[in-house]
């Protein structure tokens, strides 16, 4: 028995062993190639994403199919994405971080774990309140956090700006999303940075009176109980409500482009940043620039209702409908350097 | 001289078990050391963390400690009412229906709380059909209560939760006898009286065992509360690690949290410790009888819960599922069931082989000191049960990336080659995070198979001159394998459902059906989430059917 079970546990063992061997194997191939040959272009790219498959799989297919540099990533939540890029540090094998939120890319700058990037076409390509100051991360595609209302309850001459919201003839018709989610964070923090922290407490503590409904775990909730009739108004994702009116052409919810008159509407951004430790800095430039093209960018509003970080291109049919607005032109980074001051505000206003 | 005092333990008959006890000194190592880095975070209290602690102190502290003390409670009693009453009738009592209630009850087991928890909402939530349904039926101005309150979370949990206590108070109303119900009945009390007086006092280990194992679930539980957005302590945690960037903040609450499974344990502890032990065979007494109203109250109960717990939800994650699994049943589907089962086997091999190290070890000869170490050590390895998958998680992650910095480092200036990190991110510690959190859940049915073994069986086969292979053959294999076969199915099937520590831990691509249930109800697409949940619910049946076959013999 003693025997047997040995055998079983050295057989498990060497079964992980191998596992990992196998693992290390690709990395060690990975280390030699990057070291040996002077960095050849036609190196994968690795990207850790925290954008889902079905988001970025076309996307890379087509830059392949141009340049032909193999691009290969690795899916996650952000927070563990950022913790194991830390983790790894000089030895990691990642060379482009990719995620949604400005907050998430802040944070990894802010833990020094991305390159500084001088690219003329991103430069140009890309608005500088899309980009890191020092080109740490870019962002790729534009994601408008605005108010949607039902049609046939609340005239769009009612609405005006997001702090409007907090007025008295809302009360009892907001619906909003739980503040945990990053987007409010966001918006709550470049509204922090515009309007200061007590002006801005001010209004999220007129959010929290006028709501109808407990908050939501998601948008398309909101969006859905606008429907039915629980609430009249909601702050949400625009490309969320894009998907409902895809189903449904005449959905009975519409949207509404924030704050037109005053500091424009809020967006947020999906984008990427080259690791700091890259092994193949150049191919990951490559794909970022080629990323910030027309072709990708159209890409990008067409695959999830988005809008081209650049502006030179042109949105998908479905967004465009939603007509031309003016864009908070903040730098999105505020979003990442004030989210603890934000999520600390929300919970003093009680907004859960 | 060893010969002697090995004869009735030992398996192979050798003396060199310092290894075996090694082993089982380094799984218990493995299980504390997590505990152990989340506790040891409170010697890094910052500034930054000083205000945070300040800053929750002054805003949410004291709803957390509600929140997580009502659910408590709430739970603690719902499981309790519900549980203990369903065993009662379906043990003591004849009413119609009672057979197929027997076994029928034991099906919610099945569901994860995080599906049941989405299935209550979409079906009573103002946009759902229930609401929907009344509002067509008297205008939009009927009353409905809200349906993210604290009720809502604790009827959704109990209703998960109490076949724990409806099996554990079950088998113990079977084995103590309805003879002493007789007794008390004789004695000229009510049967009420002898309900409260008499099965309550003789069943409570088993109560408290269920009701114990029931309120960690609780305290584990993410999926759920995030679905209610119904703040506990599990849910300050992710917020403090994805919200706040701090993960030490997060390791703090983290202990706060091992705070309460403390009590919990120690209540359970407690709870226990005058537990009488008498057997009483009741083969034959006779069950009572309902008639008329009773009876029908009886059947109308069984029915209303088998209804809500199981039934319902289920048809509806059904009519969820036909609506859209033509675009849902897809080779990315597939991916997440491969990649479901792959975990589960992999962790259930691996803690089953732990489990069974352990039990061997805890039979080997030993002295009285040191068996007191020995048996700390077993208790301390089954503790993991109580660890909530998120807590357990950021602890690995915390000690992993010590370990992987000071490798990564070593291999750098002693090889002078930069080496990728091992265990971040790795399926090894995913697969560590499943075996210290199930390995409880292994234990105890492998420890039962070893003391079906009596020694005096291999006493006789070793002076009939068997060989120690020959005694493993036909002694050892048959008698352990149910009990592996019933670790290796449970552990399995909770690995599958588990949600925090995968959604945290998994490897990139290792995405399973219970991250996808995850991810489609933060988006709010219940529908999408209704066919992974429907997989692991047919999963979790398999289980369930084992049990419910294991019940039947001790009738």
């Amino acid at each position: 028995m003693l025997k047997r079970v040995l055998f079983t546990t050295l057989s498990c063992l060497t079964l992980f062993a191998c596992a990992e061997e196998r693992q290390s194997v690709d990395s060690a191939d990975a280390v030699i190639s990057g070291e040996v040959s002077n960095v050849d272009i036609t190196d994968p790219v690795i990207v850790y994403s925290s954008r889902q498959e079905y988001l970025i799989k076309p996307l890379f297919d087509r830059f392949t199919e141009d340049t032909g540099i193999e691009v290969q990533y690795q899916t996650g939540e952000e927070g563990p994405l950022i913790a194991r890029l830390q983790a790894e540090g000089e030895a990691t094998f990642a060379d482009v971080l990719y995620t949604v939120d400005a907050g998430n890319l802040w944070s990894a700058a802010d833990k020094g774990l991305l390159a500084s990037v001088d690219s003329a076409l991103l430069n140009q390509n890309i608005p500088e309140h899309l980009r890191e100051p020092q080109g740490q991360w870019f962002g790729l595609s534009i994601r408008a956090r605005t108010i949607v209302y039902a049609k046939d309850r609340v005239d769009p001459g009612e609405l005006s700006t997001y702090a409007d919201l907090a007025d008295p003839k809302w009360n009892g018709r907001l619906c909003l999303r739980t503040s945990k989610e990053v987007y409010n964070i966001s918006l709550v923090a470049t509204m922090i940075e515009r309007l200061g922290e007590e002006a801005t407490q001010n209004i999220i503590e007129g959010w929290v009176a006028n709501l109808a409904a407990p908050v939501f775990s998601s948008d398309t909730l909101v969006i859905e109980a606008i429907a039915a009739g629980q609430c009249d108004v909601g702050l949400v994702n625009s490309y969320y409500l894009g998907r409902k009116q895809v189903d449904d052409p005449d959905y009975p919810v519409a949207l509404f482009w924030a704050n037109q008159g005053t500091s424009g509407t809020h967006v947020n951004i999906s984008g990427a940043g080259i690791t700091r430790y890259s092994k193949n800095p150049e191919g990951a430039q490559r794909l970022l620039e080629w990323l910030s093209t027309e072709e990708p960018q159209v890409l990008f509003s067409e695959l999830n209702l988005e809008i081209p970080a650049n502006p030179t291109v042109p949105s998908a049919a479905q967004v465009a409908a939603w007509g031309d607005f003016m864009q908070d032109n903040i730098n999105v980074e505020a979003a990442g350097r004030l989210q603890a001051e934000a999520v600390m505000l929300m919970d003093r206003a009680d907004y859960r | 001289m060893s010969k002697v005092t090995n004869v009735n333990v030992s398996i192979g008959g050798g003396v060199k078990h310092w290894p075996w006890k090694v082993i089982s000194y380094l799984i218990a190592a493995i299980v504390v050391l997590p505990i152990l880095v989340i506790l040891i975070q409170w010697g890094t209290v910052g500034n930054g963390e000083q205000e945070i602690w300040q800053h929750l102190f002054n805003t949410k502290l004291d709803r957390l400690l509600f929140n997580t003390l009502i659910l408590m409670l709430g739970v603690g009693a719902g499981v309790m009412v519900i549980g203990v009453g369903l065993a009662w009738l379906t043990t003591v009592c004849a009413f119609p229906g009672r057979k197929i209630f027997e076994w029928a009850l034991m099906l919610p087991l099945a569901i994860p709380t995080y599906v049941m928890a989405f299935v209550f909402l979409g079906l009573m939530s103002y946009t759902g059909p229930v609401q929907t349904t009344l509002r067509s039926w008297f205008g939009n101005q009927v009353y409905f209560p809200n349906v993210q309150a604290s009720g809502s979370v604790i009827l959704v949990l109990s209703l998960v939760l109490y076949p724990y206590v409806y099996m554990l108070a079950r088998s113990a109303f079977v084995t103590q006898g309805r003879s002493m119900m007789d007794a008390g009945r004789i004695l000229g009390k009510t049967s009420w009286q002898a309900f409260f007086k008499v099965a309550i006092p003789i069943a409570r280990p088993a109560i408290v065992a269920g009701v114990a194992l029931a309120l960690m679930e609780t305290l584990a539980d993410f999926g759920a509360v995030s679905i209610f957005n119904y703040d506990t302590f599990t849910t300050a945690i992710y917020s403090a690690w994805y919200g706040l960037f701090n993960l030490a903040m997060a390791a703090q609450l983290a202990s706060l949290l091992l705070l309460f499974v403390a009590l919990v344990l120690f209540a359970e502890q407690k709870g226990r410790k005058k537990a009488r032990y008498t057997q009483q065979n009741s083969r034959n007494t006779q069950l009572y009888t309902l008639k008329g109203w009773q009876a029908l109250a009886a059947t109308g109960f069984c029915s209303l819960i088998l209804l809500l717990a199981f039934i319902l939800p289920f048809i509806q994650l059904l009519i969820w599922c036909v609506e859209i699994a033509a675009e849902e049943l897809d080779s990315r589907y597939f991916g997440f069931l491969l990649n479901t089962l792959g975990l589960g086997l992999i962790a259930a091999v691996v803690t089953t082989l732990f489990a069974l190290l352990l039990a061997y070890v805890k039979r080997l000869p030993a002295g009285f000191v040191e068996k007191r170490w020995q048996n700390i050590a077993i208790r301390i390895s089954t503790l993991g049960y109580a660890l909530p998958g998120s807590v357990l998680a950021v602890g690995i992650i915390l000690s992993f990336t010590f370990l992987d910095q000071a490798i990564i480092g070593a291999a750098q200036k002693v090889f002078g080659i930069s080496i990728r990190p091992l265990l971040v991110g790795s399926l090894f510690a995913l697969v560590l995070a499943y075996s210290t959190r199930f390995m409880a859940v292994a234990f105890a049915p492998v420890e039962a198979g070893f003391e079906r073994i009596n020694p005096k069986i291999i006493e006789a086969a070793k002076s009939l001159g068997a060989s120690p292979t020959r005694l493993l053959q036909q002694i050892y294999v048959p008698l352990l394998k149910p009990g592996l076969l019933t670790a290796l199915i449970i552990v399995f099937v909770d690995v599958m459902k588990e949600m925090p520590a995968t959604l945290i831990m998994r490897p990139f691509g290792w995405d399973t059906l219970a991250v996808r249930v995850y991810q489609m109800t933060a988006e709010g697409q219940w529908e999408r989430a209704a066919l992974p949940s429907v997989t692991l619910i047919l999963l979790g049946l398999i289980p369930v059917y084992l049990l419910i076959r294991s019940s039947r013999p001790s009738r």
